[in-house]
């Protein structure tokens, strides 16, 4: 009697390696993407540092990519970035946070099953929406109320529209981490007496600490990316801001990095010039920047996820 | 506080102020509705602002300087013909790396490092992509300016991320017990894939799919970046046609100093995208919700 | 007395080629009739099975032979390694990533962790039902059918499916409803459409993973007939935690106690009654385990 016959299908065989690779194929197009994106940025970057000097684009406290004279600093759209940045920072982190806290500590699993997808909403509205309404309904609601001077172009009810969009960003990555957070210490606090405010403020958060941290970093990388809010809403003038006088850094028109992006690609220029190239190295700097955020974010959330695992 | 007080054993255990404790419990609700509500009312004032702009001429008509006779309709089709362009590249993609993610890959470096890039390119600003896909569709392989292709390429990247996320969940859902049937039966790995798990994870993966189409539609920076026009009068009628979106022809009537553009001819057009952003979403709810039901 | 197959690793290696599988495969006096003779043929043969998951050692040198058409029961207490034994047969340890198999398991004489042998093959030839019911969320019909499909097998599909549901006892529950959902079968029914669907592509030996330990009395008795009934035809290898159930159904019982070592192996009689090991003793009269 023979031995029974196991072996290898050559047919079978090679149609499973063939999609073995097939699919390995569309998960490394995520790497090529990233690499695309580098060497895109990168080159047409080298070009534009070939004809203005990284120092002085760096350090440039003027940015006039078409006037004369004309200047490439990128110090005044930083600076337009952080007012923003600032300012959405300021409405969404203790928002998020007290959002975060509510829904893992206070709400009830109904009112949890109706605030978290309302909340969701917030990050799923399209930008230019937003935009929009903090041109035409925001800007004239604060101008009517607060009795300050604002421009029809200002930081701050693009600052408000940005931070009400990254809301649920800091929301649901706060409350992942708070619910993460062992039954058995916030049951150590309510055993000594502790009130639910006393478990929230000093054992949840404080245990939530680096899911918080990451949330907010997350949520200020995509505040610091976000483009349309501000094209629209910010207007584009490029100006350095002085962080002691707040009025003049919210009250009228500035210019993220973003904003002078769009700006440069609705104009008319093209071809091989500084001011088309600008584009390049305005968006390698932006993207620098939103992923060296977007790293420590991960690599705080991993270890978050690591503590109590 | 009356009920502040009571030290005496007699009278019981006394009292613990739950002041600080309701205060702080208002103030925590008032921050989770204070965003839906503000959204809320912005809603309202933009559909009430749309009324009288939104009819059949809006949505047949192409843009036009007089906001009395613009419309949307190239806007329109342009974002639906992206969309479908977007979904039939990112679809397969997204699939085919999550199930080499989930069913293939080992857990060493190379898979996660990839997953790692993965959650990175899921952060990289919308304009990112559209310098991405300016040098490379519009550049190097010379798709053409504000092509539907380029369009549809450049956005397909930049949800790719979302929809390889989403499909790895659906696709870690589907229970081993049934990928072990499977290949107790002597079936190889890509049947397993192909009848077991595939099946299992598609309504999942349907859903996060859809959700991604519905982010796709709103996205204007990308589109900016890559020369797409504000305003195109004719509808695209071809791969390489000029082609407009929604979001972008709304940054343009945005500019648009008349009452009648601001609030008017935008609110509609606002109005118009959420409407269909709205029918996406209910889409990709509805599937998830049926499919929970047969579970 | 049937001393010297007391452990298997002191057994011989049986002339397993040429002694013809005796008419007599003690079906039906499994239960009461004394020893089984030894003379059957073995099918299944394990020499220095060994298994590691990373560094922990979950099956320590097991010799062991199989007889055709029998059932053997494997007990022991949980962690005792008698599931990854059963895996190693069909080699469904290839798809955990940690595991590592040493060691000789033979099928008809044919090493299975030879290099050229594909498990996909391999698991063709071998049935697996597991400890609970995993029907796919499809029609019964194309559950049953699944193995045929997989396998290519493409002739007769109805035929072969309605043989396969009425070997499981289950045709007469379901003929009228072979399109609708497995999933909507009782608990029971459900074990019994995963024993068709073992059952449909005609393998040689049925492995069973604790098949009823997530079912109720009644429809355990269904199963527990139905495993006697599969090994007129097949050979049925079954783990169980339930040493009432192996007593009660296997030809062949196989103890393995901790450490993923096999310390009795016998007719089913015997252990139950007169086991050679105190440790098995032990075990099987509740002191320990």
């Amino acid at each position: 009697m023979s031995q029974p016959d196991f072996s290898h299908d050559g047919i079978r065989t090679a149609r499973g390696t063939a999609f073995r690779y097939l699919f390995m194929l569309c998960a490394l197009l995520s790497i090529l993407t990233t690499v695309a994106i580098i060497l895109t940025l990168l080159l047409d970057a080298v070009d534009f540092f070939a004809q203005v000097s990284l120092v002085d684009f760096l350090t440039g406290t003027r940015w006039s990519p078409t006037n004369e004279p004309i200047a490439f600093g990128v110090l005044p759209l930083i600076s337009g970035t952080l007012v923003i940045t600032i300012g959405s920072a300021m409405v969404a982190l203790p928002i998020g946070l007290l959002t975060a806290i509510y829904l893992s500590e206070y709400a009830s699993d109904r009112q949890r099953a109706y605030l978290k997808p309302a909340l969701e909403v917030l990050a799923g509205v399209p930008t230019v929406v937003y935009g929009y309404f903090a041109l035409v309904y925001v800007t004239p609601a604060i101008d009517a109320i607060l009795p300050v001077d604002l421009s029809t172009f200002n930081a701050l009810s693009a600052s408000i529209m940005v931070g009400i969009m990254i809301i649920p960003m800091v929301s649901s990555i706060s409350e992942d981490a708070m619910s993460a957070v062992p039954d058995s210490l916030r049951q150590a606090s309510y055993g000594l007496g502790a009130t639910k405010f006393t478990v929230s403020t000093s054992v949840v958060v404080p245990a939530a600490l680096s899911g918080i941290f990451s949330s907010f970093i997350l949520a200020l990388s995509r505040a610091i990316g976000e483009t349309m809010i501000v094209a629209i809403a910010a207007g584009q003038t490029p100006r350095m801001i002085d962080l002691t006088d707040p009025a003049g850094m919210f009250l009228d028109s500035i210019q993220p990095m973003t904003s002078a992006m769009v700006q440069i690609g609705t104009g008319d220029i093209v071809g091989q010039g500084p001011a088309y190239k600008s584009l390049f190295a305005v968006g390698l700097t932006l993207f620098v920047i939103t992923f060296v955020m977007n790293l420590i974010s991960e690599l705080v959330a991993s270890r978050y996820r690591e503590v109590y695992r | 506080m009356a009920a502040d007080t009571g030290e005496t054993p007699a009278d019981g255990f006394g009292r613990v102020s739950r002041t600080k404790d309701v205060a702080f419990r208002l103030l925590a609700l008032a921050a989770t509705l204070i965003g839906i509500v503000s959204l809320a009312a912005l809603l309202l004032n933009v559909a009430v602002d749309a009324v009288g702009w939104l009819d059949w001429q809006f949505l047949t008509n192409p843009p036009h300087p007089d906001p009395y006779e613009a419309g949307f309709l190239p806007a329109l089709v342009g974002s639906i013909a992206i969309m479908l362009m977007i979904a039939l590249v990112t679809f397969p993609l997204g699939v085919g790396a999550a199930v080499y993610l989930e069913e293939y890959a080992d857990d060493g470096y190379l898979t996660r490092f990839i997953q790692l890039n993965i959650a990175n390119l899921a952060g990289v600003p919308s304009v990112v992509y559209g310098l991405l896909g300016l040098g490379l569709f519009v550049g190097l392989f010379n798709i053409g300016y504000g092509t539907v292709l380029a369009a549809a390429f450049t956005i397909a990247l930049l949800i790719l991320p979302i929809v390889i996320i989403s499909a790895q969940e659906a696709i870690r859902a589907v229970p081993d017990s049934q990928r072990q049937a499977s290949y107790g039966m002597g079936a190889t790995k890509w049947q397993t894939i192909r009848n077991v798990v595939l099946p299992r994870a598609m309504p999942g993966i349907m859903t996060g799919t859809i959700l991604a189409l519905g982010r796709a539609i709103g996205e204007t920076a990308p589109l900016i970046m890559i020369a797409a026009p504000t305003t195109v009068f004719g509808l695209p009628n071809s791969f390489f046609s000029k082609v407009s979106a929604m979001p972008l022809q709304i940054y343009n009537w945005a500019s648009y100093p008349q009452t009648e553009f601001q609030y008017g001819v935008v609110a509609a057009g606002v109005v118009t995208l959420l409407v269909v952003l709205l029918t996406i979403n209910s889409i990709a709810i509805v599937i998830r919700n049926r499919y929970q039901q047969r579970t | 007395m049937t001393n010297e197959q007391m452990t298997p690793s002191e057994t011989e290696p049986t002339d397993d080629q040429t002694t013809p599988t005796p008419g007599t495969d003690g079906l039906a006096d499994t239960a009461d009739s004394g020893w089984e003779t030894t003379t059957d043929r073995t099918l299944l043969e394990a020499r220095d099975l060994s298994v590691y998951y990373g560094e922990e050692q979950a099956l320590s040198d097991v010799d062991i032979e199989i007889p055709e058409k029998q059932v053997t029961a494997v007990i022991g207490p949980s962690g005792c390694g008698k599931s990854t034994f059963l895996r190693c047969i069909n080699r469904m340890n290839d798809l955990v990533d940690s595991a590592r198999v040493e060691g000789e398991l033979r099928f008809d004489g044919k090493n299975v962790y030879d290099d050229d042998v594909d498990p996909v093959a391999l698991r063709r030839k071998i049935g697996m039902v597991f400890q609970s019911p995993n029907p796919f969320p499809k029609s019964i019909r194309d559950n049953v059918a699944y193995g045929l499909k997989v396998q290519g097998k493409k002739d007769n599909v109805d035929e072969k499916v309605h043989t396969a549901l009425e070997r499981a006892a289950l045709l007469d529950e379901v003929e009228d409803q072979l399109d609708s959902s497995g999933l909507d079968l009782s608990g029971g029914q459900q074990q019994r459409l995963c024993i068709a669907r073992a059952i449909a592509p005609d393998p040689d030996v049925i492995l069973m993973d604790e098949p009823a330990s997530a079912l109720d009395p009644i429809a355990t008795s269904k199963i527990e007939d139905l495993i006697e009934d599969l090994a007129e035809e097949y050979t049925v290898v079954i783990v169980t935690h339930n040493m009432q159930q192996a007593a009660r159904i296997s030809d062949k019982t196989a103890v393995f106690l901790t450490g993923g070592e096999l310390v009795e192996f016998d007719d089913t009689d015997k252990i139950f009654e007169n086991p050679e090991h105190d440790r098995v003793e032990d075990y099987i009269t509740g002191k320990f385990g």
